[in-house]
């Protein structure tokens, strides 16, 4: 069964990260890329995305479509990147989940079609 | 019917239809489609048997009713039908699955009012009108719930298996705590009178026996159901004949099952033997010291505070220090169980047991109008019926 694992930071884990120095950062990048590297039978695709200052939203109920800038939802919680994986149940993603070692919020979604 | 024959038909349900639900899962493979299969069996027992009486075989029967139903209902589906078809009962060889079962109606990805509903209605074989009437919530309530978690089962994927043995001990807890609140909510929500058909104490302490079972060597497992027994073996003795709270240093202690406290005196010493001590097996110890005293005076206090002050080492919570302040008063003082309780202010001060606990200990300081506020504190505080009856008494009295 296929899930997307959605990675949300929050404004702590943020700033956190802005508070380390260049080798701590360094590190917490590399545990993440081990993670990926210990996991690559099982994440079929993964992406990381620009922070929500670089997003753009298109509103198309009723009429023209009307283009904004920023996120659609201004959050404290922003998700970041997510990872589709493939594995037998609910438990082998939450497994997954329970390992990463980035942001501190994971949200698990069942893929319904591809 | 009478309320014995309700209650013969009662357990001959809960023996059976469990069984029959985990195995029609395993045959199947479709959890919301088997769980539905069974309940409407369960709903033709309760229809025919009060007239037609219990019959022989009622696994056989229940089976046959689901069976029939499901044929009727999954014409369409033919790779599922000819599965069902083929199944004889009882299904050779025959192991019980309903271990599979409770985890994954238990399964932390659910709500905890799916995870307790739906365990009620697979496992123990209760109706959704049944289950509605324990918790006092209206049917379509109870309907709502369990068709979200049969249907997050499915999209999710959550699995029907045993945990693997790195997660059984989380997962262990998660089952743990849906028949702890199952027991809580029969115990605390009791009367004292004639109980209707079914009673979740009843039901929690099946459960907790079928999960011992099934999982002989788990001390938590043994540490819960000596618990429940143990509070189901003073249950006589809880009411008086108005329905009235005696509290534990009034009840008439011959009224207990004495046998019932030696077995769970002994289930707890197994679990001990591990030397793996948890929540679970340190409150059924403190409730076992309060059981094996003869009489209140000989309660053994120093013992009790020993046990609790164990049980906030391994789940620090300001219930588990007001009731070791409760085991203070007696191993030491009330002075200094006051002033344990003056911690606690803060984190307690919107629970009725905190003021009414306080108001005991004034009094027992000599502090009588201070202890009559926090007994009017308590009161505008309380829910439960035999509470609140018992804490007006109090003002009453003094």
């Amino acid at each position: 069964m296929k899930y997307v694992l959605m990675f949300v930071e929050t404004e702590q884990f943020a700033a956190d990260l802005a508070a380390m120095d260049d080798a701590e950062r360094e590190r917490a990048y590399a545990r993440v890329w081990q993670w990926f590297t210990e996991h690559a039978d099982q994440v079929t695709r993964h992406v990381y995305l620009m922070p929500p200052e670089a997003a753009t939203t298109v509103r198309l109920e009723g009429g023209d479509p009307v283009i904004t800038d920023g996120p659609f939802v201004e959050g404290k919680e922003v998700v970041s990147g997510f990872a589709e994986v493939d594995v037998p149940d609910l438990d082998g993603a939450l497994r997954l989940a329970k390992s990463w070692p980035g942001c501190p919020l994971v949200e698990i979604r069942p893929i319904a079609s591809t | 019917m009478s309320g014995t024959a309700h209650g013969e038909l009662a357990r001959v349900v809960r023996d059976h239809a469990g069984r029959l639900a985990a195995a029609l899962v395993s045959l199947t493979g479709d959890f919301a489609t088997a769980e539905d299969l069974v309940q409407d069996a369960v709903e033709a027992a309760m229809a025919h048997w009060p007239a037609e009486g219990i019959p022989d075989r009622p696994d056989a029967w229940l089976f046959t009713v689901a069976r029939r139903r499901g044929l009727d209902l999954l014409k369409r589906e033919a790779r599922y039908r000819s599965k069902l078809a083929l199944l004889q009962w009882p299904t050779q060889p025959e192991p019980d699955d309903r271990l599979r079962l409770l985890f994954t109606c238990c399964h932390p990805a659910l709500p905890r009012t799916g995870q307790i509903a739906l365990t009620l209605r697979a496992v123990c074989g209760l109706t959704t009108a049944q289950i509605a009437r324990a918790f006092l919530v209206p049917e379509s309530t109870v309907g709502q719930r369990i068709t979200r978690a049969k249907r997050k089962i499915t999209e999710a994927g959550i699995p029907y298996r045993v945990p693997d043995p790195d997660e059984l001990a989380d997962r262990l807890g998660e089952v743990l705590a849906v028949i702890y609140l199952l027991f809580n909510e029969g115990y605390l929500t009791t009367t004292g009178e004639a109980s209707h058909d079914r009673d979740l104490a009843d039901e929690a302490e099946f459960l907790a026996t079928l999960l011992h079972r099934l999982m002989p060597t788990e001390p938590e497992v043994m540490g819960l159901l000596a618990l429940i027994r143990l509070h189901q073996a003073r249950a006589a003795a809880r009411f008086d004949e108005r329905g009235g709270i005696i509290q534990l240093q009034d009840q008439d202690r011959s009224l207990w099952d004495h046998a019932a406290i030696e077995d769970a005196g002994r289930l707890i010493a197994r679990a001990a033997a591990q030397r793996r001590p948890a929540p679970y097996q340190l409150q059924a110890a403190i409730v076992a010291v309060h059981a094996e005293a003869r009489r209140w005076q000989d309660t053994d206090w120093p013992q009790i505070l020993v046990l609790y002050t164990m049980l906030l080492g391994v789940q620090p919570s300001p219930i588990t220090r007001l009731h070791r302040a409760v085991a203070l008063r007696y191993a030491d003082s009330p002075r200094s169980a006051l002033a344990e309780l003056d911690q606690l202010a803060g984190a307690l001060e919107g629970y009725h047991l905190y003021h009414a606990t306080r108001a005991e200990l004034l009094r027992a300081t000599g502090h009588t109008d201070a202890a009559r506020a926090e007994d009017e504190r308590a009161l505008a505080l309380a829910t439960n019926p035999a509470e609140i009856d018992l804490l007006r008494q109090r003002l009453q009295w003094r």
